[in-house]
């Protein structure tokens, strides 16, 4: 029996293939409208704001009138709070992924663990900063509030983020390596030390990088823990000014002026999680293991 | 023959591999001085016996009380089908068995007089004095060459009073010296398959152990690759004792002193390779080195 010709496609499955590509298509771009909108907003709002005398060099004086003052204590304060939140969440979270990977593993108390760490992940940033408001801020632990207090709030926030990232990159590191290491009569914590940190390196850079951008852009636990200060202090242990709480003070302000300077701390703060979330994907690039 | 040291590319290595193993003029007779650089104390080795050995995944028990004797300098090979307990048997000698959550092992394993499993024997001192080069080269992608060799002293904490010419004696052994002495600083991950096998036992090797365990060590390579790594266990056994698990019956005919053969967790045969393979006593044996099974 010789072979009959191989049909057509339909036109009425060319028609449908078409209308659905289109309504995907479709989907896909109102998917990328608020995004846009969000971009265009901040620089058309913030531009003008950003390239005004003194903004990234002066300090908010807090005046009503007058010279209110760039931001530039709401940049180093936002920075230094951060980078004492990534001081404790980082060494800690990662130090939990080890535990996991290399000696909990499929222990009960490591899938207990993992578990509390995914719940840790779900909870609302304000509840971290309400906890801190509580046991730091209110009880009066070395005076009320305190620079030091949002970064032990924003550590809270970033811990289970480096975890869990942290967890996924040391589990992508080979058993082989693991096992030819052991074999050579290693100790486990020079393996850990020595191949398997290493190994994993790139993978918990771009890890704490986004769990660095992530508690940037927190507002709610310095609200409660760092409270709003116009000054320039650098001090932790004092109140300090950060971009989120100040952007959210200077938006309510009546005056358009102190507005315009909330769309300029905005657009700074959103350059700067873009610019880490491109060094962390820089980073994974260069990575051997992805 | 030794590919140019700048952008060493895949090629350039395999080619390079090839002509090594093919005996190139370019690298004459590099072995035979290389032995006793290493300070070669021939029939100096040490053997290992097995007694009552049981090695169990949690309950599934897939080592089931076996007696084994490993001679001392002597290339012992294992064969079996998949999933009898060959790679388990032989972990269970550097107690890399026990590294597998559930896993236990019983009955005793002793090099020379020394007890394996003795009470209060650290692992890590058993691991140095008996090396295992695993089915999948794995030199460690974050280390040079140099430093993958150099990583069992450093691993160890052992303190070397020479390192750099511990390395290069190690590298000298497994032949790899003349194709990496150009670029001991560029990654062990730049390697061909062959040349990362062999840089692992340079790894092996450097730790100065005992014995060494092969647990189908050829089996990611190709023939050629193959065939090298197989004259260097030939060297190796001058200085070591070897225990090589292979699928390979060819491979087993042709480095082995002796073979074992095992089943489901035991062993059938045990005896000099000739007589395995030309005038095996079990039939079983008969039929898996005829390949009527397995």
């Amino acid at each position: 029996m010789s072979l009959t010709a191989f049909a057509p496609v339909s036109a009425a499955r060319r028609r449908k293939d078409r209308i659905m590509r289109g309504v995907l298509l479709t989907l896909t771009l109102v998917a990328f409208v608020p995004l846009i909108l969000i971009v265009y907003y901040l620089l058309h709002k913030g531009l003008t704001a950003v390239t005004g005398s003194g903004f990234f060099t002066t300090d908010p004086t807090g005046s009503f009138f007058g010279n209110q003052g760039g931001v530039r204590s709401a940049i180093l304060g936002t920075l230094e709070i951060v980078l004492i939140a990534s001081a404790i969440a980082i060494p800690i979270g990662i130090g939990v992924a080890l535990y996991l990977t290399e000696y909990g593993r499929d222990s009960r108390f490591a899938d207990a663990v993992r578990y509390f760490v995914d719940v840790m992940t779900g909870v609302p940033s304000i509840v971290f900063g309400l906890f801190v408001y509580i046991t730091l801020v209110l009880a009066g632990v070395g005076g009320a509030f305190a620079g030091w207090k949002g970064s032990i709030a924003l550590a809270l926030l970033m811990l289970p983020i480096v975890v869990r990232a942290a967890e996924v990159v040391l589990l992508l590191v080979p058993a082989g390596l693991r096992e030819a290491a052991l074999a050579l009569g290693a100790p486990r914590w020079r393996v850990m030390l020595r191949v398997v940190l290493p190994t994993a390196l790139p993978g918990l850079v771009t890890g704490s990088l986004l769990a660095i951008a992530r508690g940037m852009g927190e507002t709610a636990p310095l609200l409660f823990t760092v409270s709003v200060a116009f000054g320039a202090t650098l001090d932790p242990t004092k109140q300090m000014n950060t971009l989120p709480v100040q952007i959210y003070n200077d938006i309510s302000s009546p005056n358009p002026v102190l507005n315009s300077r909330a769309w300029g701390a905005a657009l700074t703060l959103v350059a700067i999680v873009l610019i880490l979330n491109l060094l962390a994907r820089l980073i994974a690039r260069g990575s051997r293991m992805s | 023959m030794i590919p140019p040291e700048t952008d060493a590319t895949a090629d350039h290595q395999r080619a390079s591999d090839m002509s090594t193993a093919e005996g190139s003029p370019a690298e004459p007779a590099q072995e035979a001085p290389n032995l006793k650089e290493m300070g070669v104390r021939e029939g100096a080795g040490h053997g290992v016996h097995v007694k009552g050995l049981r090695a169990f995944y949690g309950d599934n028990e897939a080592v089931k009380g076996i007696d084994i004797e490993f001679p001392a300098n002597q290339v012992t090979a294992i064969i079996g089908p998949s999933g009898c307990g060959k790679s388990t048997m032989v972990r269970c000698i550097n107690r890399m068995h026990e590294e597998i959550p559930g896993a236990r092992a019983a009955g005793s394993v002793t090099i020379d007089d020394l007890d394996v499993y003795g009470p209060g024997v650290d692992v890590t001192s058993v691991r140095r004095m008996v090396g295992m080069v695993f089915q999948k080269p794995n030199p460690f992608p974050t280390m040079s060459i140099f430093d993958n060799v150099a990583a069992g002293l450093k691993l160890t904490g052992t303190r070397a009073d020479n390192l750099r010419e511990h390395v290069h004696r190690s590298l000298r052994a497994v032949g790899l010296w003349g194709e990496v002495k150009n670029r001991l600083n560029s990654p062990g991950h730049g390697l061909s398959g062959g040349q990362q096998q062999r840089l692992c036992i340079a790894r092996t090797v450097a730790v100065e152990p005992e014995v060494i365990l092969m647990d189908e060590p050829c089996s990611a390579l190709d023939p050629i690759a193959t065939l090298r790594v197989e004259e260097l266990i030939d060297e190796l056994k001058a200085r070591y004792t070897i225990v090589i698990v292979t699928h390979n019956m060819q491979q087993a005919a042709r480095v082995a002193d002796s073979t074992v053969f095992m089943l489901d967790g035991e062993v059938v045969e045990h005896a000099p390779t000739d007589s395995v393979f030309t005038n095996p006593r079990d039939e079983r044996t008969e039929r898996y080195v005829t390949g009527k099974f397995g």
